[in-house]
Protein backbone atom coordinates (compact mmCIF):
# COMPACT_ATOMS: atom_id res chain seq x y z
CA UNK A 1 0.00 0.00 0.00
CA UNK A 2 3.20 2.40 0.79
CA UNK A 3 3.70 2.36 -3.08
CA UNK A 4 0.92 4.27 -4.06
CA UNK A 5 -0.16 7.62 -4.39
CA UNK A 6 -3.08 9.49 -5.86
CA UNK A 7 -3.80 11.38 -9.32
CA UNK A 8 -6.46 12.94 -10.74
CA UNK A 9 -6.83 14.29 -14.34
CA UNK A 10 -9.03 17.44 -15.25
CA UNK A 11 -10.32 19.04 -17.79
CA UNK A 12 -12.39 21.79 -18.14
CA UNK A 13 -15.77 20.30 -18.83
CA UNK A 14 -15.43 17.44 -15.91
CA UNK A 15 -13.13 15.45 -13.44
CA UNK A 16 -12.17 13.08 -15.60
CA UNK A 17 -10.42 10.45 -13.47
CA UNK A 18 -9.39 9.76 -10.40
CA UNK A 19 -7.56 6.79 -8.57
CA UNK A 20 -6.05 6.69 -5.76
CA UNK A 21 -3.87 3.58 -5.99
CA UNK A 22 -1.21 4.39 -8.93
CA UNK A 23 2.03 3.23 -8.48
CA UNK A 24 3.76 4.97 -11.26
CA UNK A 25 3.08 7.73 -13.64
CA UNK A 26 4.91 8.41 -16.97
CA UNK A 27 3.73 12.02 -18.27
CA UNK A 28 4.91 13.72 -21.58
CA UNK A 29 6.08 16.61 -20.04
CA UNK A 30 7.69 19.62 -22.30
CA UNK A 31 11.51 18.29 -21.76
CA UNK A 32 10.53 14.37 -22.30
CA UNK A 33 9.23 11.93 -20.80
CA UNK A 34 8.69 11.95 -17.14
CA UNK A 35 8.28 9.03 -14.41
CA UNK A 36 6.56 9.80 -11.63
CA UNK A 37 6.91 7.61 -8.56
CA UNK A 38 5.48 7.90 -4.77
CA UNK A 39 7.18 10.92 -2.21
CA UNK A 40 8.46 12.75 -5.30
CA UNK A 41 9.96 16.21 -4.77
CA UNK A 42 7.04 18.64 -5.54
CA UNK A 43 7.04 19.83 -9.21
CA UNK A 44 5.32 21.69 -11.78
CA UNK A 45 5.56 21.30 -15.55
CA UNK A 46 3.78 21.67 -18.52
CA UNK A 47 3.28 18.83 -21.14
CA UNK A 48 3.21 18.15 -24.36
CA UNK A 49 1.34 15.78 -26.97
CA UNK A 50 2.10 12.15 -26.18
CA UNK A 51 0.96 9.20 -23.68
CA UNK A 52 0.28 9.08 -20.21
CA UNK A 53 0.61 5.89 -18.99
CA UNK A 54 -0.88 5.41 -15.34
CA UNK A 55 0.45 1.88 -13.85
CA UNK A 56 -1.72 0.57 -10.90
CA UNK A 57 -2.77 -2.39 -9.56
CA UNK A 58 -6.35 -2.48 -11.18
CA UNK A 59 -4.16 -2.42 -14.58
CA UNK A 60 -2.75 -0.37 -16.89
CA UNK A 61 -3.84 2.58 -18.64
CA UNK A 62 -2.85 5.03 -21.52
CA UNK A 63 -4.20 8.39 -22.53
CA UNK A 64 -3.41 10.79 -25.26
CA UNK A 65 -3.31 14.51 -24.42
CA UNK A 66 -2.88 17.21 -26.38
CA UNK A 67 -1.61 19.87 -23.83
CA UNK A 68 -1.65 20.20 -20.42
CA UNK A 69 -0.25 20.93 -17.25
CA UNK A 70 0.87 19.00 -14.12
CA UNK A 71 1.29 19.08 -10.41
CA UNK A 72 2.75 16.89 -7.98
CA UNK A 73 2.49 18.16 -4.64
CA UNK A 74 1.77 15.63 -1.43
CA UNK A 75 1.66 12.84 -2.94
CA UNK A 76 -1.22 13.97 -5.32
CA UNK A 77 -0.81 14.73 -8.66
CA UNK A 78 -2.84 16.49 -10.65
CA UNK A 79 -3.24 16.77 -14.97
CA UNK A 80 -4.65 19.63 -15.63
CA UNK A 81 -5.47 19.52 -20.00
CA UNK A 82 -7.99 20.36 -22.41
CA UNK A 83 -7.84 17.52 -24.42
CA UNK A 84 -7.35 14.14 -23.64
CA UNK A 85 -8.51 10.61 -24.77
CA UNK A 86 -8.65 7.46 -23.02
CA UNK A 87 -6.51 5.03 -25.76
CA UNK A 88 -8.74 1.85 -25.01
CA UNK A 89 -11.73 3.99 -25.98
CA UNK A 90 -9.68 5.56 -29.49
CA UNK A 91 -10.68 3.60 -32.49
CA UNK A 92 -8.62 3.99 -35.89
CA UNK A 93 -10.98 6.41 -37.48
CA UNK A 94 -10.74 8.45 -34.85
CA UNK A 95 -7.04 8.35 -34.49
CA UNK A 96 -7.17 8.72 -38.35
CA UNK A 97 -9.12 11.83 -37.99
CA UNK A 98 -6.62 13.91 -35.38
CA UNK A 99 -3.81 12.60 -37.14
CA UNK A 100 -5.20 14.23 -40.09
CA UNK A 101 -6.28 17.55 -37.97
CA UNK A 102 -2.69 18.00 -36.71
CA UNK A 103 -0.84 17.50 -40.04
CA UNK A 104 -3.15 19.77 -41.47
CA UNK A 105 -1.51 21.80 -38.71
CA UNK A 106 1.62 21.53 -38.95
CA UNK A 107 2.03 22.21 -43.00
CA UNK A 108 0.73 25.83 -41.89
CA UNK A 109 2.93 28.01 -42.96
CA UNK A 110 1.96 31.06 -40.84
CA UNK A 111 2.57 29.32 -37.74
CA UNK A 112 5.36 30.22 -35.03
CA UNK A 113 8.11 27.97 -34.15
CA UNK A 114 6.39 26.96 -30.87
CA UNK A 115 3.00 25.26 -32.60
CA UNK A 116 4.77 23.78 -35.46
CA UNK A 117 7.00 22.00 -33.11
CA UNK A 118 4.10 21.33 -31.05
CA UNK A 119 1.80 19.89 -34.04
CA UNK A 120 4.73 18.14 -35.33
CA UNK A 121 4.62 16.57 -31.71
CA UNK A 122 0.92 15.33 -33.02
CA UNK A 123 1.75 14.32 -35.95
CA UNK A 124 4.30 11.89 -34.48
CA UNK A 125 3.13 10.60 -31.71
CA UNK A 126 -0.50 10.09 -33.58
CA UNK A 127 1.54 7.92 -36.26
CA UNK A 128 3.02 5.60 -33.37
CA UNK A 129 -0.21 4.87 -32.54
CA UNK A 130 -1.35 3.30 -35.84
CA UNK B 1 -67.88 46.38 -20.09
CA UNK B 2 -66.26 44.29 -23.35
CA UNK B 3 -68.88 41.82 -24.91
CA UNK B 4 -68.90 38.57 -24.16
CA UNK B 5 -67.12 37.23 -27.21
CA UNK B 6 -64.16 39.33 -26.22
CA UNK B 7 -63.83 38.22 -23.15
CA UNK B 8 -64.03 34.74 -24.66
CA UNK B 9 -61.16 35.93 -26.96
CA UNK B 10 -59.32 37.02 -24.30
CA UNK B 11 -59.28 34.14 -21.95
CA UNK B 12 -58.31 32.09 -24.79
CA UNK B 13 -55.48 33.80 -25.76
CA UNK B 14 -54.02 34.02 -22.50
CA UNK B 15 -54.78 30.08 -21.53
CA UNK B 16 -52.47 29.49 -24.80
CA UNK B 17 -49.84 31.71 -23.62
CA UNK B 18 -49.93 30.06 -20.15
CA UNK B 19 -49.30 26.97 -22.03
CA UNK B 20 -46.05 28.57 -23.59
CA UNK B 21 -44.45 29.54 -20.58
CA UNK B 22 -45.34 26.58 -18.97
CA UNK B 23 -43.64 24.56 -21.42
CA UNK B 24 -40.45 27.03 -21.46
CA UNK B 25 -40.44 26.62 -17.73
CA UNK B 26 -40.27 22.93 -17.89
CA UNK B 27 -37.78 22.99 -20.89
CA UNK B 28 -35.64 25.34 -18.57
CA UNK B 29 -35.98 23.27 -15.69
CA UNK B 30 -34.51 20.35 -18.36
CA UNK B 31 -31.56 22.58 -19.08
CA UNK B 32 -31.06 24.16 -15.86
CA UNK B 33 -30.08 21.00 -14.21
CA UNK B 34 -27.25 20.35 -17.21
CA UNK B 35 -26.19 23.38 -17.02
CA UNK B 36 -25.75 23.39 -13.09
CA UNK B 37 -24.21 19.99 -13.86
CA UNK B 38 -21.44 21.15 -15.75
CA UNK B 39 -20.93 24.24 -14.18
CA UNK B 40 -19.89 22.48 -11.11
CA UNK B 41 -17.98 19.82 -12.72
CA UNK B 42 -15.87 22.64 -14.56
CA UNK B 43 -14.80 24.11 -11.17
CA UNK B 44 -12.40 22.13 -10.08
CA UNK B 45 -10.36 22.69 -13.18
CA UNK B 46 -10.70 25.96 -12.69
CA UNK B 47 -9.49 26.38 -8.90
CA UNK B 48 -6.46 23.70 -9.88
CA UNK B 49 -5.27 25.95 -12.29
CA UNK B 50 -5.74 28.77 -9.78
CA UNK B 51 -4.07 27.29 -7.07
CA UNK B 52 -0.99 26.40 -9.73
CA UNK B 53 -0.72 29.70 -10.73
CA UNK B 54 -1.06 30.77 -7.13
CA UNK B 55 2.13 28.90 -6.15
CA UNK B 56 3.99 29.77 -8.96
CA UNK B 57 3.27 33.58 -9.01
CA UNK B 58 4.88 32.98 -4.93
CA UNK B 59 7.71 30.87 -6.50
CA UNK B 60 8.52 33.37 -9.05
CA UNK B 61 12.37 34.66 -8.17
CA UNK B 62 11.95 38.01 -10.36
CA UNK B 63 9.23 39.92 -10.06
CA UNK B 64 9.73 43.02 -12.43
CA UNK B 65 10.37 40.49 -15.43
CA UNK B 66 7.27 38.53 -14.97
CA UNK B 67 4.95 38.29 -17.77
CA UNK B 68 3.15 41.28 -18.15
CA UNK B 69 -0.24 38.85 -18.33
CA UNK B 70 0.73 38.35 -14.11
CA UNK B 71 1.69 41.63 -13.34
CA UNK B 72 0.30 44.23 -15.85
CA UNK B 73 1.64 46.39 -18.43
CA UNK B 74 1.94 49.12 -15.67
CA UNK B 75 -0.20 51.82 -16.88
CA UNK B 76 -3.86 51.93 -16.12
CA UNK B 77 -5.43 53.59 -19.43
CA UNK B 78 -7.11 51.43 -21.21
CA UNK B 79 -9.80 49.10 -20.09
CA UNK B 80 -10.86 46.06 -21.94
CA UNK B 81 -14.26 45.08 -20.38
CA UNK B 82 -15.92 42.02 -21.76
CA UNK B 83 -19.41 41.57 -21.52
CA UNK B 84 -20.98 37.91 -21.65
CA UNK B 85 -24.96 37.68 -21.97
CA UNK B 86 -26.96 35.38 -23.28
CA UNK B 87 -27.49 34.87 -27.12
CA UNK B 88 -32.21 34.74 -25.90
CA UNK B 89 -34.69 36.78 -24.40
CA UNK B 90 -37.33 36.16 -21.75
CA UNK B 91 -35.03 35.11 -18.98
CA UNK B 92 -36.21 37.86 -16.55
CA UNK B 93 -33.62 39.98 -15.37
CA UNK B 94 -30.45 37.90 -16.58
CA UNK B 95 -29.33 39.94 -19.06
CA UNK B 96 -30.52 43.64 -17.99
CA UNK B 97 -28.26 43.20 -14.44
CA UNK B 98 -25.31 42.18 -15.97
CA UNK B 99 -25.90 45.18 -18.23
CA UNK B 100 -26.55 47.47 -15.16
CA UNK B 101 -23.48 46.02 -13.40
CA UNK B 102 -21.43 47.15 -16.42
CA UNK B 103 -22.80 50.31 -17.45
CA UNK B 104 -22.15 51.63 -13.89
CA UNK B 105 -18.70 50.19 -14.63
CA UNK B 106 -18.34 51.95 -17.91
CA UNK B 107 -19.52 55.14 -16.50
CA UNK B 108 -16.80 55.02 -13.86
CA UNK B 109 -13.96 54.57 -16.58
CA UNK B 110 -15.19 57.30 -18.42
CA UNK B 111 -15.48 59.79 -15.76
CA UNK B 112 -11.99 59.47 -14.78
CA UNK B 113 -10.96 59.76 -17.94
CA UNK B 114 -9.92 56.43 -19.17
CA UNK B 115 -10.38 54.70 -22.51
CA UNK B 116 -12.59 52.29 -22.95
CA UNK B 117 -13.05 48.97 -24.84
CA UNK B 118 -15.84 46.51 -25.14
CA UNK B 119 -16.30 42.78 -26.30
CA UNK B 120 -19.43 42.01 -26.32
CA UNK B 121 -20.37 37.71 -25.53
CA UNK B 122 -24.08 37.12 -26.84
CA UNK B 123 -26.52 38.77 -28.82
CA UNK B 124 -28.37 40.33 -26.01
CA UNK B 125 -25.77 42.36 -24.89
CA UNK B 126 -25.04 43.74 -28.19
CA UNK B 127 -28.50 44.62 -28.40
CA UNK B 128 -28.68 46.62 -25.16
CA UNK B 129 -25.48 48.40 -25.50
CA UNK B 130 -24.98 49.50 -29.01
CA UNK B 131 -27.48 52.48 -28.19
CA UNK B 132 -25.37 54.00 -25.49
CA UNK B 133 -22.03 52.85 -26.28
CA UNK B 134 -21.90 51.71 -29.42
CA UNK B 135 -18.67 53.47 -30.51
CA UNK B 136 -16.89 51.90 -28.09
CA UNK B 137 -17.80 47.90 -28.87
CA UNK B 138 -14.75 46.71 -31.19
CA UNK B 139 -15.95 43.24 -30.98
CA UNK B 140 -19.32 41.59 -30.80
CA UNK B 141 -19.46 37.57 -30.46
CA UNK B 142 -22.12 35.60 -30.66
CA UNK B 143 -22.23 31.50 -30.02
CA UNK B 144 -25.77 30.66 -30.86
CA UNK B 145 -25.05 27.74 -33.11
CA UNK B 146 -23.14 25.55 -30.04
CA UNK B 147 -25.94 24.25 -27.77
CA UNK B 148 -23.63 23.91 -24.73
CA UNK B 149 -21.08 25.88 -23.31
CA UNK B 150 -17.86 23.98 -24.47
CA UNK B 151 -14.49 24.99 -24.20
CA UNK B 152 -13.40 25.65 -27.77
CA UNK B 153 -15.65 28.62 -27.78
CA UNK B 154 -14.02 30.26 -24.67
CA UNK B 155 -10.58 29.79 -26.03
CA UNK B 156 -11.97 31.75 -29.08
CA UNK B 157 -12.68 34.43 -27.29
CA UNK B 158 -9.69 34.10 -24.65
CA UNK B 159 -7.28 33.87 -27.88
CA UNK B 160 -8.84 37.34 -29.13
CA UNK B 161 -8.24 39.05 -25.54
CA UNK B 162 -4.56 37.52 -25.60
CA UNK B 163 -4.20 38.99 -29.12
CA UNK B 164 -5.45 42.44 -28.05
CA UNK B 165 -3.44 42.65 -25.43
CA UNK B 166 -0.28 41.65 -27.04
CA UNK B 167 -1.18 44.52 -29.71
CA UNK B 168 -0.94 46.78 -26.94
CA UNK B 169 -4.73 47.94 -27.61
CA UNK B 170 -5.29 47.87 -23.37
CA UNK B 171 -4.37 47.51 -20.08
CA UNK B 172 -7.13 45.89 -18.07
CA UNK B 173 -9.18 43.64 -18.77
CA UNK B 174 -12.58 42.64 -16.79
CA UNK B 175 -15.31 40.25 -17.76
CA UNK B 176 -18.99 40.34 -16.94
CA UNK B 177 -21.39 37.61 -15.95
CA UNK B 178 -23.65 36.26 -13.77
CA UNK B 179 -22.49 33.71 -10.65
CA UNK B 180 -25.48 30.76 -10.56
CA UNK B 181 -26.01 30.79 -6.64
CA UNK B 182 -29.36 29.25 -6.58
CA UNK B 183 -32.22 29.18 -8.88
CA UNK B 184 -33.34 32.34 -7.86
CA UNK B 185 -30.48 34.18 -7.15
CA UNK B 186 -28.11 35.28 -9.81
CA UNK B 187 -25.27 37.97 -8.62
CA UNK B 188 -23.80 39.87 -11.61
CA UNK B 189 -19.70 39.82 -11.37
CA UNK B 190 -17.16 41.56 -12.32
CA UNK B 191 -14.02 40.13 -12.80
CA UNK B 192 -10.39 40.91 -13.51
CA UNK B 193 -8.72 39.16 -15.15
CA UNK B 194 -5.86 40.57 -16.81
CA UNK B 195 -3.37 41.79 -14.90
CA UNK B 196 -4.41 39.22 -12.77
CA UNK B 197 -5.03 39.85 -9.10
CA UNK B 198 -4.75 37.66 -6.70
CA UNK B 199 -5.85 39.77 -3.94
CA UNK B 200 -6.74 38.25 -0.44
CA UNK B 201 -5.93 35.38 -1.57
CA UNK B 202 -2.07 34.39 0.27
CA UNK B 203 -1.01 31.11 0.09
CA UNK B 204 -0.25 29.73 3.02
CA UNK B 205 1.88 26.76 2.09
CA UNK B 206 5.55 27.46 2.22
CA UNK B 207 6.54 24.51 -0.32
CA UNK B 208 8.63 24.95 -2.79
CA UNK B 209 8.38 23.46 -5.90
CA UNK B 210 10.73 22.14 -8.71
CA UNK B 211 9.83 23.82 -11.78
CA UNK B 212 10.24 22.16 -15.38
CA UNK B 213 11.16 24.00 -17.54
CA UNK B 214 11.59 27.52 -15.63
CA UNK B 215 9.11 29.36 -13.98
CA UNK B 216 8.67 32.25 -16.34
CA UNK B 217 8.34 29.93 -19.35
CA UNK B 218 5.66 27.83 -17.62
CA UNK B 219 3.94 30.79 -16.28
CA UNK B 220 3.79 32.23 -20.18
CA UNK B 221 2.47 29.13 -21.24
CA UNK B 222 0.26 28.99 -18.60
CA UNK B 223 -1.19 32.84 -18.21
CA UNK B 224 -2.98 32.74 -21.45
CA UNK B 225 -4.70 29.17 -20.61
CA UNK B 226 -5.84 30.83 -17.47
CA UNK B 227 -7.42 33.61 -19.34
CA UNK B 228 -9.89 31.15 -21.77
CA UNK B 229 -10.30 29.17 -18.31
CA UNK B 230 -11.39 32.11 -16.28
CA UNK B 231 -13.96 32.95 -19.64
CA UNK B 232 -15.19 29.10 -20.08
CA UNK B 233 -16.46 29.18 -16.12
CA UNK B 234 -17.98 32.47 -16.75
CA UNK B 235 -19.64 30.96 -19.99
CA UNK B 236 -20.58 27.88 -17.44
CA UNK B 237 -21.90 29.64 -14.86
CA UNK B 238 -23.65 32.25 -17.05
CA UNK B 239 -25.05 29.06 -19.12
CA UNK B 240 -26.50 27.71 -15.60
CA UNK B 241 -27.77 31.64 -14.06
CA UNK B 242 -29.60 32.06 -17.80
CA UNK B 243 -31.51 28.94 -17.54
CA UNK B 244 -32.17 29.12 -13.64
CA UNK B 245 -33.28 32.73 -14.23
CA UNK B 246 -35.49 31.78 -17.05
CA UNK B 247 -37.06 29.11 -15.05
CA UNK B 248 -38.36 31.57 -12.12
CA UNK B 249 -39.22 33.98 -14.73
CA UNK B 250 -41.68 31.82 -16.44
CA UNK B 251 -43.04 30.57 -13.51
CA UNK B 252 -43.79 33.84 -12.47
CA UNK B 253 -45.38 34.44 -16.10
CA UNK B 254 -47.63 31.05 -15.66
CA UNK B 255 -49.15 32.04 -12.67
CA UNK B 256 -49.64 35.62 -13.45
CA UNK B 257 -51.50 34.05 -16.69
CA UNK B 258 -53.45 31.70 -13.88
CA UNK B 259 -54.39 34.68 -12.13
CA UNK B 260 -55.54 36.49 -15.23
CA UNK B 261 -57.25 34.01 -16.44
CA UNK B 262 -59.31 33.35 -13.06
CA UNK B 263 -60.20 37.05 -13.03
CA UNK B 264 -61.51 37.40 -16.59
CA UNK B 265 -63.60 34.35 -16.24
CA UNK B 266 -65.16 35.78 -13.14
CA UNK B 267 -65.92 38.83 -15.45
CA UNK B 268 -67.26 36.68 -18.45
CA UNK B 269 -69.63 35.11 -15.97
CA UNK B 270 -70.99 38.25 -14.75
CA UNK B 271 -71.66 39.64 -17.42
CA UNK B 272 -72.99 36.82 -18.93
CA UNK B 273 -75.39 36.77 -16.01
CA UNK B 274 -76.23 40.41 -16.66
CA UNK B 275 -77.33 39.84 -20.06
CA UNK B 276 -79.53 37.21 -19.28
CA UNK B 277 -80.80 38.85 -16.30
CA UNK B 278 -81.83 41.69 -18.46
CA UNK B 279 -83.25 40.01 -21.14
CA UNK B 280 -85.60 38.40 -18.78
CA UNK B 281 -86.82 42.10 -17.42
CA UNK B 282 -87.11 42.95 -21.17
CA UNK B 283 -89.54 39.62 -21.41
CA UNK B 284 -91.45 40.37 -18.44
CA UNK B 285 -92.45 44.21 -18.46
CA UNK B 286 -92.94 43.60 -22.16
CA UNK B 287 -96.10 41.01 -21.34
CA UNK B 288 -97.00 43.06 -18.45
CA UNK B 289 -97.56 45.76 -20.11
CA UNK B 290 -100.23 43.89 -22.64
Amino acid sequence: MSEEFKVEIVNPEKSFLVKDDVSEVVVPAFEGEMGILKDHISIISFLKPGIIKILSKSGDENYYVEDGIVEFKNNNLSILTSTIFNLADMDKSKQQDLLKQAEEEANKTDINDQSKYLADQKVEVLKTLN
Amino acid sequence: MASLDDLKKRIASVKSTQKITKAMKMVAAAKLRRAQESAEKGRPYSEKMNNVILNLSNGISDKENSPKLLSGTGQDKTHLCVVMTSDRGLCGGFNSNIIKKAKSYFAKILDEGKELKIITVGSKGNDQLKRVYGDKIIENISFKESKNANYFDADKVGKMVIEKFEAGEFDVCTIFYNQFKNVITQIPQAQQIVPLNNEGEENSSEESYEFEPDEDEILSNLLPKNISTQIFKAMLENSASEQGSRMSAMDNATRNAGEMVDKLTIEYNRSRQAAITKELIEIISGAESL
